[in-house]
């Protein structure tokens, strides 16, 4: 306070009670208690209810026999062996194969789509709109009926498979691969492996050292793959390939053998990672065009072609205003596996929410154990996104 | 979502309506019966294109109305999936569930439920296509098999596929129509669930004569009506509708012999239709409880004809569900 100026008179002293300080304080403890209060009487009062309904409670069913069978089984399961708590791995399981794999496939898509949505060419552009806008608008449940109904009446009946060649086989009841078996001496694959894969970080790292020194380009993606896959598959042949394949083979009912891929599977991969793509095509479209028409203008006045300067300059300085949505995208696709129940895919809402709920009658202990399954899945998945975003974000110097 | 629904009622209602033992007077105060019914299945419980409901589950619905409301037609029904059917019924959100539901030890117990009886004595059966020339289903060994969640016959499937060591590949849906659509797309070589409902889904397939129902019945399932635990008023009601409409039959008091059974000297029919004693006040009913039931619904058989049996178009034989009296296992208390 600039010292010429008359000297104000004290304020008088404010009661505590209209200290802002030991109010807000006050607030917040008050909200702390009711919030408390509210949980823990909510849960005296389900168990009371449960109690007094005769329903049983507790999680002691974890451990019983789950006495019913599950189609797909990433691990080892068995309907007179396995317990309800393997059953919840089971269902988790394939939900975190479904969600995987379709952020994989949708991101792909999303980014095609995304990109073709701006491109020059007219029909390109054209057709990726199209899409957008149709899958967009379009109910999800819907389109997995859809894909369910068309990947099951369009293919062929068991007794009629189509053979491709190579070994798969496919029909109504899914895809067959061929499915590797390893045999011994395969030591020396996988060290060789493990070798090229560090030679090739070992490679990138000088490449860049070097380029950042003289300038100089090193051919980093043909080394690379040369050391990745090419020295492996050198090892491989030089020990005598030491793999066998077990083929499918057309029983009386079923394919028996090789590795089964189920069309709920597909139609639920199918379904989710066009479904999400669109959505991601629109981020990826807002966050190219968020970069300032400038920056291509730029790239362009110093000689670099549409590719590169899309790859090198655009996209990561797009990456920034993408990355915070994406984030939303990927939760959604992994919340929205949970269709799969309309379609008979065994995931963790199907298996665990549906069946076990029904068998064991625990509505209120299985509710909220998925519940908060789901909770962490996209805890964890946000928090990886937040750590790669904030490796693209914009550092500040 | 009626399991969060359920999840909601438990948590936060002060007391659920199942423990306070009110049943009756609410149905009386709401002058309607909210009944869990299946809502998909031809002959036990399914609604026409004019919304009008039909089944044996149903008429037993209609038949406790009459009982309690003097109207047959004062029923809410509330398609059920199986399973979500238990939830309903606990959270209140039905008074009764009548949907061709599995007696067994747990759900009478753990669920805090009670079954009043045996409405239908029924079995597990297979559905295949004819063309796959099986002729047992001890040589579905590998086969796909579509099934309904929730319901004693996923437990049973692979429980049977288990004691016989055959490879099973179950493939599971949240309703039976879904997975009664898979099966017709060709996904899964068997169908399978209660004998009963399999005449009734085989209707539905596209082609109905290309299929045929294999011969093992390979479980028990006592189908039958279920209330909430602890509504001892209630579940006496409910139970004596089944009785009722089972004594009936045997009495042979049907809804077209009724005016003569009025007037029937024999004091069985008479201690039945009200014109002795006072079994209907008992229950908490009026004395003429069991003639409204039989005036407006009819006795069991007449149901079970109507419904299922092979003048209806499920041509279902009465079997296991004849009286005990006409070498069936049919069988009621008397009223007295």
């Amino acid at each position: 306070m600039p010292s010429d100026l008359p000297a104000q008179p004290r304020p008088a002293r404010v009661a505590f009670y209209n200290d802002p300080k030991v109010r807000s304080i006050a607030y917040q403890l008050i909200l702390c208690a009711v919030v408390v209060f509210l949980v823990f009487g909510a849960a005296r009062n389900a168990v009371d209810n449960l109690t007094r309904a005769q329903i049983a409670s507790g999680f002691g069913f974890w451990n019983q026999t789950a006495g019913f069978d599950i189609s797909q089984t990433l691990i080892e399961y068995s309907p007179r062996a396995s317990t309800y708590g393997r059953a919840f791995w089971v269902g988790l399981l394939n939900t975190l194969l479904v969600a995987g794999i379709g952020i994989v496939f949708a991101t792909i898509i999303g980014f095609i789509v995304g990109i073709s949505r701006l491109s020059t060419n007219w029909l390109l552009a054209k057709v990726a709109g199209g899409y957008v806008e149709i899958i967009r608008n379009l109910p999800l449940l819907l389109q997995l009926l859809f894909w369910y109904n068309a990947v099951l009446k369009a293919l062929p009946d068991i007794r009629e498979s189509i053979a491709i060649p190579g070994g798969v086989i496919l029909n109504n009841r899914g895809f067959f691969l061929p499915m590797p078996v390893l045999k011994g001496g395969l030591g020396a694959v996988e060290l060789s492996l493990l070798a090229g894969v560090v030679g090739a970080i070992a490679f990138h790292i000088w490449a860049r050292k070097r380029q950042e020194r003289t300038g100089q380009r090193a051919p980093v993606l043909a080394v690379t793959l040369l050391l990745v896959i090419g020295l492996p598959l050198a090892v491989f042949t030089l020990v005598g390939r030491p793999i066998g394949f077990e083929f499918p083979r057309v029983g009386r009912f079923n394919i028996a053998g090789g590795i089964e891929v189920l069309p709920e599977f597909v139609a639920l991969l199918f379904g989710l990672s066009i479904y999400t793509a669109a959505f991601i095509a629109e981020v990826v479209r807002a966050g190219i065009l968020a970069v300032s028409r400038g920056q291509t203008e730029a790239a362009y006045s110093l000689g670099l072609r549409p590719g590169p300067a899309l790859r090198l300059i655009v996209i990561p300085q797009a990456m920034r205003v993408i990355i915070p949505p994406l984030t939303s995208q990927y939760l959604n696709l992994t919340k929205n596996s949970t269709l799969a129940v309309a379609i008979g895919y065994p995931d963790l809402v199907q298996v665990f929410t549906g069946t076990v709920l029904n068998q064991t009658g625990q509505a209120v202990e299985v509710v909220a154990i998925t519940m908060l399954v789901y909770l962490v899945i996209s805890l964890v998945t946000s928090m990886l996104m937040n750590i790669y975003n904030s490796r693209v974000a914009l550092v500040e110097r | 979502m009626k399991r969060l629904a359920t999840l909601v009622a438990l948590v936060f209602a002060v007391t659920l309506q199942g423990a306070s033992a009110q049943t009756l007077k609410a149905v009386k105060d709401r002058g309607m019966l909210n009944c869990g019914a299946n809502g998909t299945l031809a002959g036990f419980g399914l609604p026409d294109a004019q919304g009008k409901w039909t089944g044996l589950d149903v008429d037993f619905c209609r038949a406790i109305a009459a009982a309690v409301l003097n109207d047959a037609n004062k029923v809410k029904f509330v398609p059920l999936s199986a399973k979500d059917r238990f939830t309903a019924l606990q959270s209140g959100e039905v008074d009764v569930l009548a949907r061709n539901t599995t007696w067994t030890s747990s759900r009478d117990t753990s669920l805090g439920l009670n079954f009043v009886g045996v409405n239908y004595y029924d079995g597990q059966g297979f559905m295949v296509r004819k063309s796959l020339k099986v002729n047992s289903a001890l040589e579905l060994n590998g086969a796909s098999v579509c099934v309904q969640q929730g319901t004693t016959t996923e437990l049973n499937l692979a429980d049977y596929f288990g004691a016989h060591k055959m490879q099973l590949k179950s493939v599971t849906f949240a309703t039976a129509n879904e997975a009664v659509k898979a099966y017709d797309a060709g996904r899964c070589d068997a169908y399978t669930t209660d004998a009963s409902a399999l005449y009734a889904e085989r209707l539905r397939v596209t082609n109905p004569e290309d299929h045929v129902i294999l011969p093992e019945i390979i479980s028990k399932e006592p189908l039958g009506p279920v209330v909430r635990h602890g509504d001892d008023q209630w579940y006496d009601i409910v139970k004596w509708t089944l009785f009722a409409m089972i004594d009936a039959e045997e009495l042979n008091i049907s809804s077209k012999t009724l005016d003569e059974a009025m007037k029937s000297p024999n004091p069985e029919i008479k201690r039945f239709v009200g014109t002795e004693g006072n079994y209907g006040e008992q229950l908490g009913l009026t004395k003429d409880w069991a003639v409204r039931i039989i005036k407006q619904v009819g006795n069991y058989g007449e149901s079970f004809e109507r419904n299922v049996g092979v003048s209806s178009p499920l041509k279902i034989e009465r079997g296991l569900n004849k009286l005990w009296t006409k070498g069936g296992i049919q069988y009621a208390p008397p009223i007295r």
